[in-house]
């Protein structure tokens, strides 16, 4: 009798969902059942995620070379008709059918995520298996120039939100003259309603790692680190356990692969510090200091980690390189519209029916995304915020926008990692443009005025505008709040201080009735 | 030189003074040993990095996460980010407190707990989310965030 393959998520989400009682549970029940019947011997895998968190727990079987999925499963649910039903891969309440087949996995474009949950994210010989360091294998064969021009002839712009092209940094890395030269990953994911950096650290670290020795590889770096934030223990445990991996396999350390050439990487972690997200700011706790931003120029590109040469690129920007070396930048380019080329791992959160990641080619609207997704789990959708706390909140009228970097600009919000937050109408826009403001007050670096005390200016005077009972003096303390975010906006240092304006604004703009006398 | 605490310290600084930004690991070895990091942290650890006592202090404030009085045995934290508050965590967070009679920043008189708040666990399609030390809990209203601390008092 064949074995009998079963696949348990063990992410973050489906741990805390229960996960992890599951896998014990199916353990259990199939020993037993194995002991009356003396039957089937079987396997439980703990992959990744497949990304489909509504369906989490979603425990699935091999049969005949198929996958197919139960969820969500609750360890109540572990009974002995459901691991009957899961041992044949047979009918249950909770069947989902088969995994590929699953409407909402079905349609996306997985490119960067194209191994999510397949096997266990700490398997390297299932990483290669799938594909994995395909790229690293032609990167060697390459000169350094010849890298950065597959990443030039890719289109790839920056993940993390500021969709700097990737390539530009790279080349100015690349044509500096250095002893050392660094790569360092900016695993900082701090902004509310994404997981997409989570997601690969914990499910496909050694994807992340792969576009990493490529970077190194590229510019003449020997020495890469990870930025890792500290609310984030589970991604540390996998990042260090594949690393180490890695250095056993010799795809790391010196002479990677025979090709004469080193990398060595190492995690460092973060304290809970939001700023730290900011390139500058990242690399001063890098090296050990308080994490105040610093003006550019000098970019890091030139002048970075130790004032020398250093690539600073977000964790989705890293992990999308290896397919990009692999199947050429011409396959990456031929996804996505315009300037936005490739695919985004867009992350759907907040009050959501169907929540999870969505990888998709740039040029869907906003409203095709939330269609898939179910719209809101509780109550009528009402507002959207795309982009992270420093993104717009945008109403239906404007859910038709096509998701590019562009499209998004032209209607003064931004596309920014992929994070959507979707509200009901329950929400409070005013309370919402408040929070934007008490959060940049909170972790502000404190370095330039606008930013410092701008925000806390700002959280008084939208306390104020709630409290108005006039008409004539909610108007003049909403002009005073205009004049403010323009002082941030034009004044601040970095996008902490000129972009909290974003979510202010656009609530004012689009929800402006919740600002008015006597609203809610 | 017959403190224990700045022995200790010293002790630990040794291992991370020859690295790349070693005061960061460090200080997360010192709040992790100590559970806080104590007073004569900075004046001892300062001369191995040739910083200066301010600049390590300076260090110290900048970071949420290191503290400068001991904490609580184990630590709430409760997300208010905006996926989070999309579900519901702005009543969960006056639960919280209430319940707990805590503000954040704040423990418990019996140094059990130690209640805080965290922006983003990534958990953001099913907040309201709760990290207590390395667990994450998920979808958390009043009734679980009670179950949580009956467990924590329980396991005391």
């Amino acid at each position: 009798m064949m074995a009998v393959n079963i696949y348990v998520p063990a992410d973050s989400l489906s741990i805390a969902l229960g996960a992890d009682d599951v896998a014990k549970r199916i353990a259990e029940k199939i020993t037993k059942k194995a002991k009356q019947c003396s039957s089937s011997n079987f396997n439980i895998t703990r992959n990744g995620t497949r990304g489909l968190f509504w369906l989490e727990t979603l425990v699935e079987v091999e049969i005949d070379g198929c996958r197919v999925a139960y969820g969500p499963v609750r360890p109540a649910d572990v009974d002995d008709s459901f691991v009957e039903a899961l041992c044949s891969g047979s009918d249950h309440r909770l069947s989902v059918g088969l995994t590929e087949e699953i409407p909402e996995l079905k349609c996306q474009q997985r490119l960067s995520f194209a191994r999510l949950g397949l096997n266990d994210p700490l398997d390297i010989t299932a990483y290669q298996d799938c594909g994995g360091f395909a790229g690293l294998r032609q990167a060697i064969q390459y000169s350094p120039q010849e890298i950065v021009d597959e990443v030039q002839s890719s289109g790839l712009r920056g993940r993390g939100g500021a969709a700097f092209p990737t390539a530009i940094k790279w080349q100015t890395v690349l044509d500096c003259q250095a002893d050392q030269k660094y790569i360092v990953c900016n695993a900082d994911e701090g902004d509310s309603g994404t997981f997409a950096d989570r997601l690969m650290m914990e499910a496909d670290p050694f994807c992340l790692i792969e576009g990493m020795i490529i970077a190194g590889l590229a510019v003449g770096a020997d020495q890469g680190f990870i930025y890792l934030r500290s609310e984030y223990p589970r991604a540390a445990d996998q990042l260090l356990s594949a690393i180490a991996i890695a250095i056993e396999k010799n795809f790391l350390g010196k002479n990677i692969l025979g090709s004469g050439r080193d990398f060595k990487l190492q995690l460092r972690i973060g304290a809970e510090a939001y700023i730290c997200g900011e390139e500058t700011s990242l690399l001063r706790s890098l090296e050990g200091k308080r994490g105040m931003v610093s003006a550019k120029p000098p970019i890091p590109a030139i002048s970075g980690l130790m004032g020398q040469p250093t690539i600073v690129n977000n964790v989705i920007t890293l992990a999308s390189i290896p397919i990009i070396l692999a199947k050429g930048g011409a396959f990456y380019a031929n996804y996505g519209q315009g300037r936005s080329k490739g695919t985004l791992a867009f992350q759907l959160a907040g009050n959501v029916k169907r929540g999870g990641l969505y990888e998709f080619a740039f040029g869907m609207s906003l409203r095709e995304l939330l269609t898939i997704a179910g719209g809101c789990k509780n109550g009528k959708l009402h507002a959207v915020q795309v982009g992270g706390p420093l993104g717009a909140y945008l109403p239906e009228s404007l859910w038709d926008t096509p998701l590019d970097y562009e499209a998004f600009m032209a209607i003064e919000a931004g596309v920014g990692h992929g994070g959507i937050v979707l509200f009901n109408d329950e929400v409070d826009l005013a309370q919402q443009a408040r929070f934007a403001m008490e959060f940049c007050a909170a972790e502000s670096c404190g370095k330039c005025t606008p930013c410092r005390i701008g925000s806390t200016r700002g959280v008084e005077v939208i306390d104020r505008i709630i409290a108005s009972d006039s008409a004539q003096e909610n108007k003049q303390q909403i002009e005073l709040l205009d004049d403010l975010c323009e002082t941030m906006e034009l004044g601040s240092l970095c996008a902490m201080g000129g972009m909290t304006v974003i979510p202010v604004r656009s609530a004012l703009k689009h929800f402006g009735e919740d600002f008015k006398v006597g609203a809610k | 030189m017959n403190d224990p605490i700045k022995s200790r310290l010293l002790e630990l600084a040794a291992n991370f003074k020859d690295e790349l930004g070693g005061v960061m690991p460090l200080l997360h070895q010192v709040q992790k040993q100590f559970g806080y990091i104590p007073e004569s942290c900075a004046v001892t650890v300062a001369p191995l990095f040739r910083l200066s006592t301010a600049e390590v202090e300076g260090v110290i404030s900048f970071y949420h996460q290191f503290k400068r009085e001991p904490q609580g045995k184990h630590r709430i934290q409760i997300c208010r980010a905006e996926a989070c508050q999309a579900n519901g965590c702005r009543e969960l967070e006056a639960f919280s407190k209430e319940y707990l009679q805590l503000e954040y920043g704040q423990t418990s008189a019996d140094g059990l707990l130690s209640l805080d708040s965290v922006y983003c666990l990534g958990l953001c399609s099913h907040g309201p989310a709760v990290r207590v030390d390395d667990d994450l809990f998920v979808e958390v209203g009043a009734e679980k965030l009670q179950s949580i601390v009956e467990g924590l008092n329980d396991g005391r």
